[in-house]
């Protein structure tokens, strides 16, 4: 009791060697632990059973096209920015039956699939990850329908935020208004404090669930040194959030100029390889495949991962609706900051810049809308009085 | 996001490349109502599940109606199910053809080729409730005589229920002695008053995009112009996003979207 009236009235202190407690913690209340570790060179999210399976003393660097995973020098475990999964692969599975059908005569049975919705704990989700994360929430639970698949995982997920303290050249959280700094959506937000010689977390707690957690451990009441080590990190990171993309006006800016010749440009250099699609976190598009068996008695269908950069995306009998890359690049851009603020009420974009990193010919959105922006022909269009 | 079983009651061949399923729910409930212009996924087993809108009559809903075209993978496979097969059903989805709201108009419909069969519900509301509406006007157009659907409803709505009905066809074979040419060019002839009508049109993109241009010439308003769009659909529920039109979805915003919301981008290139 004494600990969790602590906890409310201001930040915790976690002392590194206690992360294994929060661990535990979550063990003991059902959840399995994911967080970051290190595989292939990256950082990717997997299951974490121990703190040492986090990616202690690493560092990530970031440019368009580029990723590289290196020694900090230093022993921080969230001392990396941002890898190239997002935690909508356990939201919304990349491949995912949905159904399977077995024949007999003329006629056939569906079953439902048995909905699976592990109890998870993500850990070290940053600011535009939260972001993210609500975006889903409004394309799958707050509309007309409600992805079932969607929900019950999202029921089941507890979230620790870290925040930030550094960000890559590639981050534009700010100018999405994102971040860097975690402000809701969270169970627990951690704050690493490793610097002078001391190896901490400030603890700040979002809700119950979250105060649960840390009335399970070891922490202390953070004092005003640790609460300015904190805000130290956070400046740094903000400090370090360049890269900027003017919202101002952008749905109008982008869908008054949908015949601007940069999409052409820019589609000369893009190799629909659908990398931006598959790394952003909020992107949701998926196929469905049906598939049956040998014998013809048994059939399966299975969600997947989609991409608009596909030419059979838009396939209708009789042709492709978008079969030029110029329209695919234009369909995802103006989807992700346009025509998804008529939809869900909100950006696609959280500025994580992974999109970034991941296109292996570096085209950058910020850059992109940037350039339009420059070059705006949607007063001209509409002075031309288009029929 | 499951399908329900139907079975087929009868399968009835429209024309050489056309056919009519009539299904029935497997357990035996009542057919669900729906609105005209809506549309079922349709699942064949172990082939794959397509977009097909409601073709019976929403009035009178005894089974239910999907009007076919054999085109592909599925349509084919559809078209080889037998009597008792089993079909499987989601639905009804989306928008639907302003019919009840348009009561006291004259109601303008174009349809070329399949288009027809998502238009024919409110043509069946339509002669239904014949008292409440002004002059109805069909306009119809197909590739050739052989592919006129629901030639039996048709004469049927020409002289019982006072229908104004003009077909056309792109080219004329055998004995073919009406309206030859693009659907089109019946739009300034036909007997409507453009201020107080209300259209619906189905049919490829480019017919849609010329009938709207042709209606609107004639002073019919842009929101009372409605158009039932296509794209590839794979959820029908807002989810798979293959059927986006810029904001749109069509599966759950549309199909039947009218002019004026859709005019910034309809007829734009590949959008
Ligand atoms: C809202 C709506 C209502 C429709 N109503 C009718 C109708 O009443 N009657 C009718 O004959 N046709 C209708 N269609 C078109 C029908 O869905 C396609 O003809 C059908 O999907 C073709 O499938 P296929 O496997 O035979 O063709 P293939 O060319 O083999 O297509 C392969 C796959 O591509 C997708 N696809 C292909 N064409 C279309 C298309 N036009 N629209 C959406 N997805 C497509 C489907 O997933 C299909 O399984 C409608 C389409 C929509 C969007
Ligand atoms: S923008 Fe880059 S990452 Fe996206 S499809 Fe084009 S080449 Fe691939
Ligand atoms: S059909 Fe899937 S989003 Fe419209």
């Amino acid at each position: 009791m004494a600990t969790s009236a602590k906890a409310a009235s201001g930040p915790a202190l976690i002392a590194r060697e206690n992360l294994q407690a929060v661990l535990d913690a979550l063990t003991a209340k059902g959840y399995q632990p994911i967080g970051p570790s290190v595989r292939d060179g990256a950082i990717v999210y997997d299951e974490i059973n121990s703190a040492d399976d986090l990616p202690a003393g690493w560092t990530d660097e970031m440019s368009g096209g580029t990723y590289r995973l290196k020694r900090s020098g230093g022993s921080a475990l969230f001392g990396y920015v941002i890898g190239p999964q997002s935690w909508k692969k356990y939201l919304h599975p990349p491949v995912i039956r949905l159904w399977k059908s077995h024949r007999t005569d003329c006629t056939f049975t569906i079953s439902k699939n048995a909905e699976e919705s592990p109890k998870l704990a993500f850990i070290g989700v940053r600011a535009c990850e939260l972001a993210a994360i609500s975006v889903l929430d409004h394309v799958f639970l707050h509309g007309k329908f409600v992805d079932p698949i969607y929900r019950a995982r999202r029921e089941n997920i507890l979230i620790i935020a870290v925040n930030c303290g550094q960000a890559a050249t590639t981050c534009f959280c700010k100018s999405m208004k994102t971040g860097p700094r975690c402000v809701k959506g969270y169970d627990l937000a951690l704050t690493e404090l490793a610097e002078d010689g001391r190896h901490d977390f400030l603890a700040e707690t979002g809700t119950p669930r979250g105060a649960d957690i840390l009335a399970a451990i070891p922490h202390k009441h953070a004092t005003e040194t640790d609460r300015e080590s904190a805000a130290r990190a956070w400046a740094n990171a903000d400090a370090q959030v360049t890269r900027t993309l003017d919202t101002t006006n952008i749905k109008e800016l982008l869908l008054g100029n949908l015949e601007h010749p940069r999409w052409d440009q820019t589609a000369g250099r893009c190799l629909t390889c659908a990398n931006c699609t598959m790394v952003c976190p909020t992107c949701f598009c998926t196929n469905i495949e049906d598939v049956t068996d040998l014998g013809g008695k048994n059939a399966e269908r299975w969600r997947k991962w989609d991409s608009c950069f596909t030419l059979d995306f838009s396939y209708i009998f009789g042709g492709h609706v978008r079969q030029s890359a110029m329209s695919r690049y234009r369909q995802w851009m103006t989807h992700k900051l346009a025509s998804w603020i008529d939809q869900f009420d909100c950006s696609g974009c959280v500025g994580c810049g992974r999109c970034i990193t991941w296109c292996p010919v570096g085209i950058d959105i910020t850059e992109e809308a940037r350039a339009i922006r420059e070059t705006d022909r949607s007063q001209k269009e509409n002075a031309d009085g288009n029929p | 996001m499951i399908p329900q079983l139907y079975s087929v009651r009868q399968i009835k061949q429209e024309t050489h490349d056309t056919f009519t399923l009539e299904l029935d729910p497997k357990d035996g409930t009542k057919t669900p109502s729906f609105e005209a212009g809506q549309f079922n996924m349709l699942y064949v087993f172990g082939v794959g599940e397509v977009p097909i809108s409601i073709s019976s009559d929403p009035t009178a809903p005894k089974y239910l109606m999907h009007t076919t075209r054999e085109v592909g993978i599925v349509t084919k496979a559809m078209r080889k199910l037998k009597r008792g097969d089993m079909i499987g059903v989601r639905g009804p989805y989306g928008t639907h053809w302003p019919i009840e709201e348009s009561a006291g108009s004259d109601i303008v419909i174009v349809a070329g080729g399949i288009g027809l069969a998502p238009l024919k519900p409110a043509l069946c509301h339509l002669v239904a409730r014949r008292e409440n509406y002004g002059r109805v006007v069909l306009l119809y157009g197909t590739r050739s005589p052989n592919d006129i659907l629901f030639q039996k409803e048709l004469k049927q709505w020409r002289a019982d229920f006072d229908l104004e009905v003009y077909v056309t066809v792109d080219r004329a074979i055998g004995s073919w002695r009406g309206n030859v040419g693009v659907v089109t060019t019946l739009i300034p002839k036909a007997p409507f008053d453009p201020l107080s009508s209300v259209a619906l049109i189905c049919g490829p993109e480019v017919m849609m995009r010329y009938t709207v241009q042709e209606l609107v010439r004639r002073g019919v308003n842009h929101g009372k112009i409605h158009i039932s769009m296509e794209r590839n659909m794979k959820c029908g529920i807002g989810f798979c996003g293959h059927c986006q039109m810029e904001a749109s979805f069509v599966c759950k915003d549309g199909p039947v979207f009218t002019y004026g919301a859709l005019e910034n981008i309809f007829g734009k290139r590949e959008v």
